[in-house]
């Protein structure tokens, strides 16, 4: 079982793996987004308030909860390569930062496209709003700092540890609209109850949150592998694979 | 002690400090955290005197009176224990209605009448079908909103 862990650990074969991976999980990502946005668009019915403008929950709740779900794993990657020294760890939390800036910003975006019609603005100072604000700061503060160091084992060290400082801010932003009086409403989902969405339209819902997962493990693949090639440019079988050649010493 | 428990406690210690630190923070900054402030509240002196600051609760339903020929409108605000008259001049968003939760931006006037310079609607946490709605209120069990959100304390 370790020398699986080992293996799999290993540049080479990971990058072997990562390839085919990053396949396995986008075909079912598109084909699960088909279903999540016609199910959302088209046959859920309107909300008995919102009418047609709660149909942006398909792609704001996605956002968002990737948003989150993404610096975790950006930390929890941070905090391994830290702890037990393993590079491709350090490879994994660089490559996701980008990623979850965009679903950040996508969150937010969305949000304020929304805001204007319901809530009559499209940004307010309210405590969820401003957290996941700070949460897209932090995101590039991350980025900026890995850019900031010439060398590579400082910049990965140096971010780790913003990483791991700043996932504080996830519970603050998900418990957010439970501990203060807030314009954003409470969780329909991600409570003990029952969720407060009626079947029909929770299922598109549901399916968008794992298509949405699924492109973001198979694009943190792709760039993971482009991360461990550029780490590795010096190595033996990264010369191979540049060169169209199979890099020697996987079996697959 | 290996440094491989070195570092997981120095990873450890960060966390730990950070979380404290902002834990801290926020509790002393609990009173500017709040985003608005019930009727109940504001009556009660607790609102910054003379100073703007917003007020939430729901519309009392039955309560909009809207000027002729004018953007004037004026409706009551309540929580569950009081209420206070709200006067508003311009452009209601969309869900605004009687029994939806607002929060109004503005300050009180000496006569005890809020003069609102924006109002915001506050939507609830349930999605669902205006059929359902319907058969929900014809049960006798209407939404349970809770637009005023959490009591603060």
């Amino acid at each position: 079982m370790w020398n699986w862990f080992f293996k799999l650990a290993s540049p080479p074969h990971f990058y072997a793996l990562a390839g085919r991976l990053s396949y396995w999980l986008l075909v079912p990502a598109v084909v699960l987004l088909a279903i999540g946005a016609w199910g959302g668009l088209v046959l859920a019915p309107p909300d008995y308030q919102q009418g047609d403008a709660f149909r942006i929950i398909y792609v704001h709740v996605p956002s968002a909860y990737l948003s989150m779900m993404i610096y975790v794993t950006m930390a929890t990657a941070g905090a391994i390569g830290l702890i037990w020294r393993i590079k491709l760890a350090h490879a994994v939390a660089a490559s996701c930062a980008p990623i979850g800036a965009s679903f950040t910003f996508a969150a937010l975006v969305t949000g304020a496209v929304w805001g204007k019609p319901m809530w009559g603005t499209y940004w307010e100072w309210d405590p969820r709003l401003t957290a996941e604000l700070i949460l897209l700061f932090l995101y590039f503060g991350y980025m900026g700092l890995r850019g900031a160091f010439e060398n590579l084992t400082q910049a990965d060290r140096a971010s780790a540890m913003l990483a791991i400082a700043g996932v504080v801010n996830v519970p603050i932003i998900h418990f957010s609209v439970i501990w203060w009086a807030s314009l954003h409403q409470g969780p329909t989902l991600s409570k003990l109850e029952a969720p407060s969405i009626s079947g029909d339209m929770l299922w598109p819902l549901l399916t968008m949150i794992l298509a949405f997962t699924l492109f973001f493990l198979g694009i943190l693949a792709m760039r993971v592998r482009a991360e461990v090639l550029e780490r590795e440019v010096q190595s033996r079988w990264a010369e191979d694979v540049l060169r169209g050649a199979s890099p020697a010493g996987v079996n697959s | 002690m290996t440094p491989r428990r070195q570092r997981m406690l120095v990873v450890g210690l960060v966390l730990a400090g950070v979380a404290g630190a902002v834990g801290l923070s926020l509790r002393a900054f609990q009173e500017n955290l709040l985003f608005f402030y019930t009727p109940s509240q504001a009556l009660a002196g607790e609102a910054p005197a003379g100073k703007k600051f917003r007020l939430g609760g729901m519309v009392e339903k039955g309560s909009v009176r809207r000027e002729p020929g004018a953007l004037e409108v004026r409706f009551d605000v309540a929580d569950n224990k009081d209420r206070l008259t709200v006067s508003y001049s311009g452009v209601l968003p969309d869900l605004f209605r009687d029994g939806q939760g607002v929060i109004a931006m503005g300050y009180l006037e000496p006569n005890g009448v809020f003069r609102a310079e924006e109002v915001l609607a506050k939507h609830d946490e349930n999605y669902m079908p205006p059929e359902v709605a319907k058969a929900l209120a014809e049960q006798g069990h209407p939404v349970q909103t809770d637009a005023a959100g959490p009591s603060p304390n």
